[in-house]
């Protein structure tokens, strides 16, 4: 395999190929050394990657679920288009509240605001939001041209929460900053720890939790929260999928967080362990067994009988309702390989469903994510901060005096510790096969490369490599957005995940990729005597 | 849907609410794609290109590949000089395009970045080349991001010899692959030696064969652009998108040129065909004739399907603009015409329009979908007509809806299928028909529900 990847690797020119060799791995039991991959550098230009910007990661995924702000995007026009309604967050809108998932806001800046400067512009389209839709909280994102320009956002922000009497707050989010999606996951969690978590009060009872970092893409938030809601668990807050700034600010006032994304709310997870004392709990609601895990490990938590009883009574009632299905559609993925290109987390989580499912994972890479994501937490003190990272704010924050209380004792702690990801996660790559791959920011080259040196049976990644796999007659399956399908997550998610993944492999027209006339003779001959 | 729109429309100064165009470099992208074995380079941050790339991968459902500098903060503050060396360096290596036709975004042109001269100080092998576009995303929109990449294959390409290669050049305008396909097949009816540029047939619409090529056959290959310089004429199809760059061509290599509308319909159609023919010398074959001779006669036998009907139009000026003027031949009443492109010309032009057709109809260039669902709550409409884009105010409003333009993005074969020629406009009138008439059945008691309409 290794002299496969190198002669793939060959081809590039030596300083893209000695970057790029830190950022392949192969999977090895045997090494004595735990692997460790390079991860969250910047993009060598002229390669064809499929990261995004620090604006996507504050905007587009963070901010943007919160149905009730005006997220208000300041900039040209195409930084908000793109963004408008292109990720699955999906969110209902409960009573009178605002729900603006269906909207985009633009300052559309112009030449003459490049020129001359936008403040003026932004408060006149701040103005405007709070006439129209009356809003209690308005976010403002930055795009590329706006910290070049000088524009004092922060001040606008702080003029406009003055004469409106509503919460405004500003995101430095310029898409140049740091090297990919993942510095404008920074930026959002650093806002919202600062401004909206713990501003509310309310009173909530001990069975209380967070859900973190999940953000319902194609309804998975509803599905977790049915089966958490069925068992008895209080949602306080949903950080940030279907989720409300209004909720957000009671967040505080759970007893525990429960994560599914760690690279995009980590971040908060730690700051609020910090200044409020909670724990936060990794799980993984992406396949039927980890969810059945991710369950005990959350009433694990608390500790209780009645708990543990109800889970386990869930966790049977759901099993028989999904079971008949799944095996059905077992029959079609059993023996079949997967490679996964995804994100900074499902590249991971999906790995698990696939394996219900029968599926072996030959391949697993992340867009974005750290090496701690790769490699687990453990590596975090051996995390150098480059000029690219260093521009990201690491937000101190410290024990709040009023809110901070610790929910497990001492010795607790330490048991459970070692048997739940209890402020810990453990990364993609320890749990891989040997021998399979792992490929930080997989470019389009290694793509192609890859995908005729594997031939997986499913290749999962996104919209830009989708068809470019399926037009090499591989079945390609989206996890960003799901194909517009979804629930995947949870007990009847993994159903609806098995039949797409059946769909895909069984629909008729791979065996019509080649016509006839290409295989079979069409001029017959007969003897003449 | 929609909920938060209130009827009551206000002026706004600084908050654009739901779009109606996006920026420019995504259209210098899909200019750049129609050329052969062309890499578009996206001059920014990484976000720009991949918004880009997803934008059209959406629409077509086929694969975009461009590249880009991935500008980081330290380029944004001293220049992407290096990143857009390195990256030319890395594409010609790695991905061996022909050329590379670079774009910038709002971030290399705020910075100021001197593109001709970066590209004077990179790796450019020998027999390749490298073309570039400005195309500030703060000015106009994608359309003009289109056009100022036509603009610059001009600049680059075009050469005049000397030697008249007989040609038409055909600049066919921000449409689709199909239509590219539709115009050419007219232009061949003729038997007319055309250059079509750009031109992403065979490009954004290739076919399954089950082997990956990152280069698909279609494009106009290099030579040809080179050779627009010694055509006979250039007709340039949609003003908005195509006059720029036949006017860049007339200036240089003197090839003169006319300006029509996309041919969108019957008139605008007639005038293509007739322009053709005047430049050839070659009557009108029978074969285009008997086509408009189809669609007339659906347009008589069937005008009771949507004859005074209200619709409301959105979406690129030059498709709105010829779609304005079928939509008038069928005896549709256009009673709002909307396009996110800024441009005094297309208020004039729709106006012109809509007053000798004798119709008391609204008209804004540089609107939003937001005020367009305002106009529609005051006054509602028989049928919307746009992107995708226009869905949330049809359920708001529960308006029949005919899905026309860029992006499509919840419905699939669209780019298969031409909108311009004879052939576009019948297939115009079945997509508005079928509507309305899906409505009438829709809404139809059981007594009233019709076998034959």
């Amino acid at each position: 395999m290794k002299q496969k990847l190198d002669k793939i690797l060959e081809k590039y020119p030596a300083a893209v190929f000695k970057n790029r060799k830190q950022h392949i791995v192969v999977k090895d039991d045997s090494a004595e050394q735990p692997q460790t991959i390079a991860a969250n550098v910047r993009t060598i230009p002229g390669i064809i990657t499929n990261r995004g910007c620090c604006y996507a990661g504050c905007k587009g995924v963070v901010l943007g679920p919160l149905r009730d702000a005006v997220v208000l995007t300041h900039g040209p026009i195409g930084c908000g288009y793109y963004t408008w309604g292109t990720r699955r967050n999906k969110g209902r809108t409960k009573g009178d509240e605002l729900n603006l998932l269906a909207y985009c806001f633009s300052t559309d800046l112009q030449e003459s605001d490049i020129v001359f400067g936008g403040e003026k512009k932004l408060y006149q389209a701040i103005r405007e939001a709070v006439d129209i839709f009356k809003p209690k909280t308005i976010f403002i994102c930055a795009t590329c041209p706006v910290g070049l320009i000088g524009d004092d956002i922060h001040a606008v922000a702080l003029r406009a929460q003055k004469e409106f009497g509503i919460k405004v707050v500003a995101f430095s989010c310029e898409g140049y900053k740091g090297v990919s999606q993942s510095g404008g996951h920074h930026i959002a969690n650093n806002g919202l720890i600062k401004h909206i978590i713990g501003t509310g009060e309310k009173a909530v009872g001990k069975y209380s939790i967070n859900l973190l970092g999940e953000y319902n893409i194609g309804g998975d938030g509803w599905e977790i929260e049915r089966i958490l809601k069925k068992i008895g668990y209080e949602i306080v807050a949903l950080i940030p999928g279907n989720g409300t700034v209004e909720d957000l600010k009671y967040a505080h006032k759970a007893t525990l967080n429960v994560i599914q994304c760690h690279r995009s709310i980590n971040y908060i997870g730690d700051m609020m362990r910090t200044k409020y004392g909670q724990d936060w709990l990794k799980v993984n609601f992406i396949g039927i067994s980890s969810t059945i895990k991710s369950l005990r490990d959350l009433a694990r938590y608390f500790d209780d009988p009645d708990l543990y009883a109800r889970t386990e009574a869930v966790i049977a009632e759901e099993l028989e309702e999904i079971t008949p299905q799944i095996e059905e559609y077992r029959k079609i993925c059993k023996g079949k390989t997967a490679a996964l290109f995804v994100g900074g987390s499902r590249a991971y989580h999906y790995q698990h469903l696939f394996k219900d499912l029968g599926v072996e994972t030959v391949l697993a890479g992340y867009e974005f994510a750290h090496r701690d994501d790769y490699e687990g937490r453990e590596v975090l003190p051996t995390i150098k901060e480059d000029g690219d990272s260093k521009n990201i704010e690491n937000l101190e924050v410290e024990p709040d005096p009023k809110h901070y209380r610790i929910f497990l004792s001492k010795e607790k702690y330490e048991q459970l510790k070692n048997e739940i990801q209890l402020n810990d996660y453990t990364g993609m790559i320890r749990e891989m096969k040997n021998g399979s791959l792992v490929i930080d920011d997989l470019n389009h080259y290694e793509t192609e490369e890859i995908l005729k040196l594997l031939k997986p049976d499913i290749f999962c990644s996104g919209i830009k490599d989708k068809y470019v796999a399926h037009k090499a007659g591989i079945f390609s399956k989206q996890l960003h957005s799901y194909d517009y399908s979804g629930p995947y997550a949870g007990f009847r998610g993994a159903v609806i995940f098995a039949r797409d993944i059946a769909m895909g492999l069984k629909t008729p027209s791979w065996k019509l990729v080649t016509p006839p006339w290409k295989t079979q003779p069409i001029i017959e001959g007969s003897y003449v005597c | 849907m929609l909920d938060f729109t209130p009827k009551e429309y206000v002026d706004r100064k600084g908050l654009v609410i739901n779009p109606a165009k996006t920026c420019q470099p995504v259209g210098a992208m899909y200019a750049a794609l129609g050329i052969h074995k062309c890499l578009p380079h996206s001059h920014g941050s990484q976000g720009c290109c991949a918004y880009h790339r997803k934008f059209l991968t959406r629409h077509f459902r086929d694969p975009v590949m461009a590249s880009t500098s991935s500008f980081t903060e330290g380029a944004a503050v001293f220049g992407g000089g290096t990143n857009l060396k390195t990256a030319i360096k890395n594409v010609f290596s790695i991905y061996n395009p022909d050329i590379i036709a670079i774009h910038t975004t709002c971030l290399s042109e705020t910075i100021g970045d001197d593109i001709p001269a970066i590209i004077l100080q990179s790796q450019v092998p020998e027999g390749k080349i490298v073309i570039h576009a400005n195309t500030p995303s703060y000015v106009g929109s994608h359309i003009t991001g289109f056009s100022n990449m036509v603009k610059g294959m001009v600049k680059y390409l075009s050469k005049n010899s000397g030697v008249p290669n007989g040609k038409i050049n055909v600049i066919p305008g921000f449409v689709n692959p199909a239509d590219m396909r539709e115009m050419k097949r007219i232009l061949k009816a003729f038997g007319a030696e055309f250059i079509m540029f750009p031109d992403t047939s065979g490009v954004l619409d290739a076919p399954m064969t089950g082997k990956y090529e990152m280069y698909p056959s279609g494009g106009t290959k290099v030579e040809e652009l080179i050779d627009t310089g010694n055509s006979k004429a250039t007709i340039a199809l949609g003003s908005f998108a195509s006059a720029d760059g036949a006017f860049e061509l007339d200036k240089k290599c003197k090839v003169p040129y006319t300006v029509l509308k996309t041919p969108i319909g019957i008139e605008a159609t007639d005038r293509f065909l007739m322009e053709i023919s005047k430049i050839t010398g070659k009557e009108i074959p029978y074969e285009l004739e008997e086509e408009r001779g189809q669609v007339v006669d659906v347009m008589v036998d069937c005008h009771y399907h949507y004859h005074g009907k209200k619709v409301a139009i959105f979406g690129d000026p030059d498709l709105v603009i010829a779609l304005t003027e079928f939509a008038i031949s069928l005896g549709m009443i256009p009673k709002y015409v909307l396009t996110g492109t800024p441009g005094d010309s297309f208020e004039k032009e729709v106006g012109e329009m809509l007053k000798a057709a004798g119709v008391d109809g609204k008209v804004k260039a540089a609107g939003d979908l937001f005020t367009l669902h305002q106009w529609i709550k005051e006054e509602p409409v028989d049928l919307l007509m746009g992107t995708t884009h226009g869905k949330y105010i049809a359920r708001a409003e529960d308006i029949p809806f005919v899905r026309i333009g860029f992006p499509i993005l919840d419905r699939s074969v669209h780019s298969y299928m031409p909108l311009v020629g004879y052939r576009g406009a019948m297939r115009i009138i079945e997509m508005i028909s079928n509507t309305l008439l899906d409505r009438q059945d829709r809404d139809a008691a059981d007594e009233d529900l019709e076998l034959i309409m």
